[in-house]
């Protein structure tokens, strides 16, 4: 069967079968590895994506019924060259020992600041609840999620001011 | 790698054009809404449909929920966040956030549905154990637009088998409203988004003069059913809620259900966790129908 989908705002369409999990289009037919394919029974949450902007664990969707709808990637949280914040809380308070889980954690975590801007540490561990770090570094991705979260605030603030002055 | 079997793939526009569809490939293919746990199924090949049907695209249609004066309906494809969010249903029972909180994951919970759980039918299922507890019934859509409501008990029929036939489908829960109600659930597990090693719901309608008019409680993960106990009820009916009711409830849980020794725990301990749960849950309910 034919599907179409957008992926990280670029629309795709591909030859499937109908039992393709949307893990595996995403890695072995767009060759989007940063979405990493883990315990396959939706409990570790590594294989995180967006549909339609809501995380859902891609290794429990079919890639068919992804099709017509917006899929996003790890790939697909960066500007350009620009880090999203989240990705810069990772890198600045150790978010990642080996990196297996960041692909996942990170597209969990940026629907949540999406969601609510300032939450707090038990709402960042209640929101990767389902998603497993085997190097247990909880405590610095709650960290870096704290980190993104102050730095979008002083960074809205400032261009809050800067259009006031203007 | 984990994969199901080879299937067609069908996509639903319609509940009636999905319904067409059950209605000529018949038992060789199923429908799948969230499908957290008939993919996981499928891809241990414990079932094999030769079509799936995705009713995803339905949700405008099946989603939602609905307050009455006389009782609540909620669509077949409401999803177990959209459950856990809703202000207006935690207000008439306060049972579904406390058991959404501790349904699956935040992640799973975007995508798996009322009707997927119940029709699933896993006597360890949560929500199955809350309609139960609520004295829900069901309404079945089959060939024709003909619709038959069902209660709870009528439609889990066993482990994994309700009472929507090959062409039928699940389209909506109602849930009764009385007035003096309050209602918990409680769950035991062995790690955060785990299924219960015992859960128990409970739901109790106060008197004007403060006495139990009815009651109701539901287990999960104690045996083959998800089944409410009558004579639970029969012995909180009429009487001033109190601690000594709750300890003869609780006894009565512990010994009407069929547990089995596991290695989410023996059958000793989860019968204990069905008389402390009715306990808790009844406890509970009772402040929140006070209040």
């Amino acid at each position: 069967m034919q599907v179409t989908m957008i992926v990280n705002d670029v629309e795709v369409t591909r030859e499937i079968e109908g039992r393709l999990l949307l893990v595996h289009f995403l890695r072995d037919t767009l060759g989007l590895t940063g979405t990493h394919w883990g315990c396959d029974t939706s409990n570790c949450g590594t294989c995180v994506v967006w549909l339609d902007g809501e995380p859902v664990k891609s290794c429990t969707v079919l890639a068919a019924m992804a099709g017509g709808h917006e899929v996003r990637t790890v790939e697909g949280l960066a500007k350009g060259a620009e880090l999203d914040p989240i990705q810069q809380g990772f890198m600045q308070c150790h978010g990642l020992q080996c990196g297996f889980c960041t692909p996942g954690m990170m597209m969990t975590c940026r629907a949540l600041l999406d969601k609510n801007p300032d939450p707090t540490d038990a709402e960042i561990r209640e929101a990767i609840s389902g998603q497993i770090c085997r190097c247990t570094g909880y405590s610095t991705i709650v960290r870096s999620v704290r980190w993104a979260s102050v730095h979008e605030a002083a960074e809205a603030l400032k261009n809050e001011e800067a259009g006031a002055q203007a | 790698m984990q994969v199901p079997a080879p299937f067609e793939y069908e996509r639903a526009t319609s509940v009636d054009q999905a319904i067409g569809l059950l209605e000529r490939l018949g038992s060789s293919a199923r429908l799948v809404a969230g499908g957290h746990s008939l993919l996981p199924m499928m891809k241990l090949r414990l079932a094999n449909f030769e079509y799936l049907i995705d009713i995803n695209p339905l949700h405008a249609e099946l989603g939602y929920i609905r307050s009455g004066s006389d009782e609540v309906r909620i669509g077949a494809l409401t999803r177990h966040r959209e459950l856990l969010e809703s202000d207006e249903l935690a207000a008439a029972f306060p049972i579904f956030r406390d058991a959404e909180r501790v349904i699956a994951d935040p992640v799973v919970r975007n995508r798996g549905t009322l009707g997927g759980s119940l029709c699933q039918a896993d006597p360890s299922e949560d929500l199955s154990a809350v309609c139960t507890t609520l004295d829900a019934s069901c309404v079945i859509r089959g060939p024709g637009g003909a619709e038959r409501v069902v209660t709870m008990k009528e439609f889990h029929v066993g482990p994994y088998e309700t009472a929507v036939g090959d062409g039928e489908m699940l389209t909506e829960i109602r849930l009764p409203l009385r007035s003096g109600g309050g209602s918990a659930y409680e769950k035991v597990e062995r790690r955060a988004g785990d299924w219960a090693v015992v859960s128990a719901g409970a739901a109790v309608w106060l008197a004007a003069d403060g006495t139990i008019a009815d009651a109701r409680v539901g287990l999960a993960a104690v045996g083959p059913n998800t089944t409410g106990i009558p004579e639970i009820s029969a012995a909180l009916r009429g009487h001033e809620p109190a601690e000594e009711l709750y300890q003869e409830a609780g006894a009565i849980a512990a010994r009407s259900c069929d547990p089995a020794t596991d290695t989410r725990g023996s059958a000793d301990y989860k019968r204990h966790l069905a008389d402390e749960l009715t306990r808790r849950t009844l406890r509970k309910a009772v402040q929140r129908a006070r209040s």
